[in-house]
């Protein structure tokens, strides 16, 4: 390619924009301009990962500020107003500044290798939507510091909380979340159309690797929702700002609308989290189990099928606004129908293990965490999708117990486990063995330890999002938030473990794991900036 | 921005600009499509009685008789707030009723502040089943009220509790909340929406 540099019809500007077009352009910017220019999807990829990772580490520390105040009954350390934005922040920052962008950044290093793409299909637009982020989160943080704080309604942000008795700074906060969903929806699109145009020759759509299907698959849920979500603040934004009255019964609007439309956006959004988390534990399991992924179509299956269900569930969220009876039994229903498609995988995980020479390295380690750790998450799910028991259940810390197994050994544990496959990829170096089974046991015992009692709290009826609480339920949150402070320290480990891993350690060849079949590991490890720029022919694995 | 990478072939480009555009209409339909859910929102409030809306407007008096075999209660809860100093009385706080009885209940403004004021009271009916058999053939919730300060003002509410009323709602609550009305654009805004309502 680089031999034919004559006739190339490469618009004037475009050679300062496209830095990543190396061959064409041997002059690449240097130092923090290489960065802001950058158009390589694997670039890209690691700035999403720097970022979700920083990310993680802020939120996780408002997490710390959260469980440090109900260490014991009775207000120590903040104030129920700063402990509500702190509450409001941490979930804020950890869905949508932390586990999304991980999972774009990894969509941004991988799908173009699994897939044999040289790169994203749309590299200028990539390098739009990462950027957009740092704009948004830093928006959204500098809340904190304006007068009357940053929101702390709540990651839900229900009005009227969030429009008539909201402080100052929402604006700002409806701004970023503007921002951080055009960041998505750009990201989308960009997934959607490599997976569609760029595959290999010869790679069919049943040939892709689960994490490129499911990803797919996201991508579609993306496009679908965040729109409703900017409808949502949009609304909230003229409500407060232009005296309109969509969530304000005064004006003759009505406040149910908005949990409507914000679970509706919502309820998907939860599985645009943990979809890619399905697609790199279906890449892992079959690795170290030394078999064929049990089950592949059903996979795509099911995952297909979760997707279309999260359209059909929002409302199991509001059993308590005052349903009809039709409406709570058509939620229930259908919430415990998502049992059967999410069965499946997990019947398959278990199945790929089953008779399989498993060994136990560190993203394996991961992987069969998330397994367990998720279905116990699933499972309290199907307890609270009993409509008569979440009158019980409704805003206690059970609720919190819950979406916290799904979310964090759930989606958080598949991140982790997918780093540490691909980081022999990324790097050339294998992880530090010893310090990432380190990190793996800490935070198992530090996820369990943290979130565990809460079952117990919430059943026993702790609220949740109080600073301050009953003395029966002071046993269990000392014991939370004992295993919330383990948790997050053990997580330094991980930034170390990282940080060794980029400047040194047991090479690693191109194919890293020893049954390690998709496209990526065809490549050299660490990959070099440019990959597949011929196409690779696909060659279907015998059955 | 949406041109796609130029080392790529001819054919794949464009099959990423047609991508591209589906995705972007798909975008903007659901982008519309969360707007439009606000309309049918209320509409299949109004045609379901869900969320214990009621109908803005007058309703005739049905003269289908009255049904002496049953008797239903019906409450008045009345709130005030939202920086609006009015105090909303009702003369009972519960009465029983036959099933096709219409009936006149007062009720009592009083402006406690020293300002004259726009006021409008707010209804929502419970459980919501109920909502679309409670008729209202005069109520002071279908039109805001102006008190000057100190004023105090008795209205009326006639309502009638239609017959085919479920069996099995024994007990039926009705709450006002009283809101300020701020300015004109206000409360031409909130006529419009009660227009609204008597065509649905």
């Amino acid at each position: 390619m680089a031999t034919n540099p004559a006739p190339k019809p490469v618009p004037q500007h475009a050679s300062t924009a496209a830095g990543g077009l190396a061959e064409a352009h041997p002059e690449r910017p240097s130092g923090l301009l290489r960065w802001l220019l950058t158009t390589n999807h694997k670039e890209i990829g690691t700035l999403y990962l720097i970022f979700s990772l920083t990310m993680f580490f802020i939120g996780g520390v408002f997490a710390m500020v959260v469980r440090a105040e109900l260490f014991q009954p009775g207000l120590q350390l903040v104030q129920p107003e700063f402990f509500n934005q702190m509450t409001t922040m941490h979930g804020l920052i950890m869905v949508f500044g932390a586990v999304m962008p991980a999972f774009v950044g990894l969509a941004n290093w991988m799908v173009p290798l699994q897939i044999g793409a040289p790169d994203m299909a749309l590299p200028r637009l990539n390098n739009f939507s990462f950027w957009l982020l740092p704009v948004a989160f830093t928006l959204l943080l500098s809340t904190l510091l304006m007068p009357g704080g940053g929101p702390n309604f709540g990651w839900t942000f229900y009005a009227p909380l969030s429009t008539t008795y909201a402080p100052p700074s929402t604006t700002f906060f409806i701004l970023s979340l503007h921002i951080a969903g055009i960041s998505s929806i750009l990201g989308a699109i960009n997934i959607i159309a490599t997976i569609l145009n760029l595959r290999a020759p010869g790679m069919r759509m049943m040939d892709m690797p689960l994490f490129v299907w499911t990803w797919l698959i996201t991508a579609f849920l993306l496009i679908a929702v965040m729109p409703v979500l900017a409808g949502v603040v949009t609304m909230m934004l003229m409500d407060i700002n232009f005296g309109t009255s969509f969530f304000n019964a005064a004006g003759g609007g009505d406040p149910v609308l908005f949990q409507h439309l914000f679970w509706f956006f919502g309820h998907p959004e939860v599985y645009i989290m943990i979809l890619p988390a399905f697609g790199i534990v279906s890449a892992i399991i079959p690795t170290f189990a030394r078999k064929r992924l049990f089950g592949y179509a059903s996979m795509v299956y099911a995952t297909a099928a979760i997707a279309i269900l999260s359209f059909l569930v929002w409302a199991h969220h509001m059993f308590v606004v005052g349903l009809p009876l039709v409406a709570e039994l058509f939620f229930m229903y259908c919430t415990m129908l998502i049992a059967v498609p999410t069965g499946v995988k997990v019947f398959n995980w278990i199945t790929t293990l089953f008779r399989g020479s498993i060994s136990f390295e560190p993203p394996m380690l991961f992987a069969l965490a998330f397994v367990v750790l998720f279905t116990i998450g699933g499972f309290s799910g199907l307890m609270l999708a009993i409509a008569p028991a979440d009158f019980q259940y409704h805003d206690t810390y059970f609720v919190v117990a819950h979406f916290h197994y799904v979310l964090v050994p759930g989606a958080v544990f598949a991140i982790m486990a997918g780093v540490y496959y691909w980081l022999p990829k990324w790097t050339g170096h294998y992880p530090h063995e010893r310090l990432a089974q380190w990190h793996f046991w800490l935070s198992v015992v530090g996820v369990n330890l943290t979130f565990f009692p809460m079952h117990f709290s919430g059943l026993a009826g702790m609220p949740r999002r109080i600073p301050d609480y009953a003395l029966q339920f002071a046993d269990f949150n000392l014991v939370s938030s004992l295993g919330a402070f383990l948790f997050g320290a053990s997580q330094l480990l991980f930034v170390a473990v990282v940080v060794l891993c980029v400047r040194g350690g047991r090479q690693a060849p191109a194919q890293a794991w020893e049954h390690a079949e998709d496209l990526e590991w065809s490549v050299p490890s660490p990959a070099p900036l440019h990959t597949f720029e011929t196409p690779p022919t696909f060659e279907r694995p015998a059955h | 921005m949406t041109t796609p990478d130029p080392q790529l072939s001819r054919e794949s480009r464009s099959g990423v600009r047609r991508t591209v555009w589906r995705s972007v209409a798909a975008l903007v339909g659901m982008f519309a499509f969360a707007f439009a859910l606000v309309p049918l929102y209320d509409v299949f409030c109004q045609v379901t009685g869900l969320n214990g809306k009621v109908s803005n407007s007058a309703q005739a008096v049905m003269h289908d008789g009255v049904d002496q075999s049953r008797l239903v209660t019906v409450q008045f809860i009345t709130r005030s707030g939202s920086g609006l100093h009015w105090q909303l009385g009702v003369e009972t706080r519960q009465v029983r009723v036959h099933p096709g009885q219409p009936t006149e209940v007062g009720f009592t403004f009083d402006n406690q502040g020293s300002e004259a004021s726009w006021g409008r009271a707010v209804p929502s009916v419970s459980p919501s089943q109920a909502s679309q058999h409670l008729r209202k053939i005069s109520c002071f919730c279908f039109d805001e009220q102006r008190l000057a300060a100190g004023e105090r003002r008795e209205i009326p509410l006639v309502f009638q509790l239609s017959r085919d009323l479920p069996s099995d709602v024994n007990t039926v609550t009705l709450v006002y909340t009283l809101y300020p009305v701020e300015g004109r654009e206000a409360s031409q805004q909130a006529n419009t929406r009660s227009l609204q309502g008597e065509e649905a």
